[in-house]
């Protein structure tokens, strides 16, 4: 039973872990990269 | 999040643009959308890891198909918009959907990862091994290869165009193989069950919380695909743009050379435009309609 809970353990923590990473990861690339862009090219801004 | 800045952008041949508005891919929207998504995670980890009770047959194990299942769904829908946006590029030459197709495939590849882990983590306290050469398993590692080859196709060092074809050329591969990917278990004799979701009769193995928790897991996962394909599709719009004026910046300084090569007096490099060659001129025309 103890075993068990570690493999959903580590699957859910990898799931949220990754994804939450990943997410991270494009935020931060996007930030970095609207400060080279101008504003209007951000229509979104 | 959004931040402020009150710093200068550079542009190409020195001249600079005051930076106005939010500096990041976030708009109010997404900003909402995310905090929804985080919302919905908190209430998935509640139910799959506390409310719900073990099954009777997997046990415990049961719990990481709350997030598996949803996860495989995900990167079908994200191979599918890749395929529809590379229908797209090599139909209408429409640059918007191709950075649709390319953010698309990127998540998908992050999703259809998530499976392959899940599944593995799912299949050694269930079948007692990781990894099985089994039907759906092998078809969704090439799934995840074609994936990998798309977005490797997609950044080689080239024009815009001649890059943007060829991964559309693979795109267009990811709908029959996910098609493979989902039959497979009925095509062929495999060790991973078939689809007991939506059966019948004794198929139908799955009810009550139980059954609420996998279709919640289906809405938690489509408001994150939804969160982060906005935001890739933003960050790709940016990496075009910046590419553009990376190439903007290069001709003035060949043209400067040219000039200085021929004797003649440097003439002062005007400022380029912001945008000027013919690729991003196109998506400026053709631009992102993503709902802020």
């Amino acid at each position: 039973m103890t075993s068990m809970w570690v493999y959903v353990i580590a699957a859910w923590v990898l799931v949220l872990g990754g994804l939450g990473g990943y997410a991270l990861s494009v935020v931060s690339r996007g930030k970095r990269l609207s400060r080279q862009v101008p504003s209007e090219d951000r229509r979104w801004s | 999040m959004t931040t402020q800045s009150n710093a200068t952008t550079s542009r190409p041949g020195g001249a600079t643009a005051p930076e106005a508005g939010p500096t990041s891919t976030g708009s109010k929207a997404t900003r909402a959308l995310g905090i929804l998504a985080l919302a919905a995670v908190a209430l998935l980890v509640l139910l799959g890891l506390w409310w719900t009770p073990a099954d009777v047959i997997q046990n415990e194990s049961v719990r990481i198909l709350y997030v598996h299942v949803p996860a495989a769904t995900l990167a079908y829908l994200g191979c599918f918009l890749t395929s529809l946006g590379s229908l797209m590029y090599l139909w209408k030459k429409s640059r918007w959907w191709e950075l649709v197709g390319y953010a698309a495939a990127e998540i998908a590849a992050i999703f259809t990862a998530v499976t392959l882990v899940t599944g593995m983590l799912w299949g050694r306290p269930t079948w007692g091994v990781f990894w099985v050469w089994d039907a759906r398993l092998t078809s969704t590692a090439m799934l995840m290869l074609l994936l990998l080859g798309y977005l490797a196709v997609r950044r080689l060092p080239a024009d815009y165009h001649v890059r943007a074809q060829r991964a559309s050329i693979i795109g267009l591969l990811l709908v029959p193989n996910v098609i493979i990917v989902r039959q497979s278990v009925q095509w062929w004799r495999t060790l991973h069950q078939e689809a007991s979701l939506f059966a019948d009769g004794p198929g139908a193995t799955i009810e009550g919380i139980m059954l609420f928790t996998l279709v919640f897991g289906f809405v938690t996962f489509q408001l994150i695909f939804a969160w982060l394909l906005v935001h890739r599709f933003r960050l790709a719009w940016l990496e075009e743009q910046v590419a553009g004026q990376g190439l903007t910046a290069a001709i003035a300084e060949r043209r400067a050379e040219g000039r200085s090569a021929s004797g003649a007096a440097p003439a002062p490099i005007a400022p380029p435009p912001a945008v000027p060659s013919e690729l991003v001129h196109r998506a400026s025309t053709t631009g992102p309609e993503v709902a802020s």
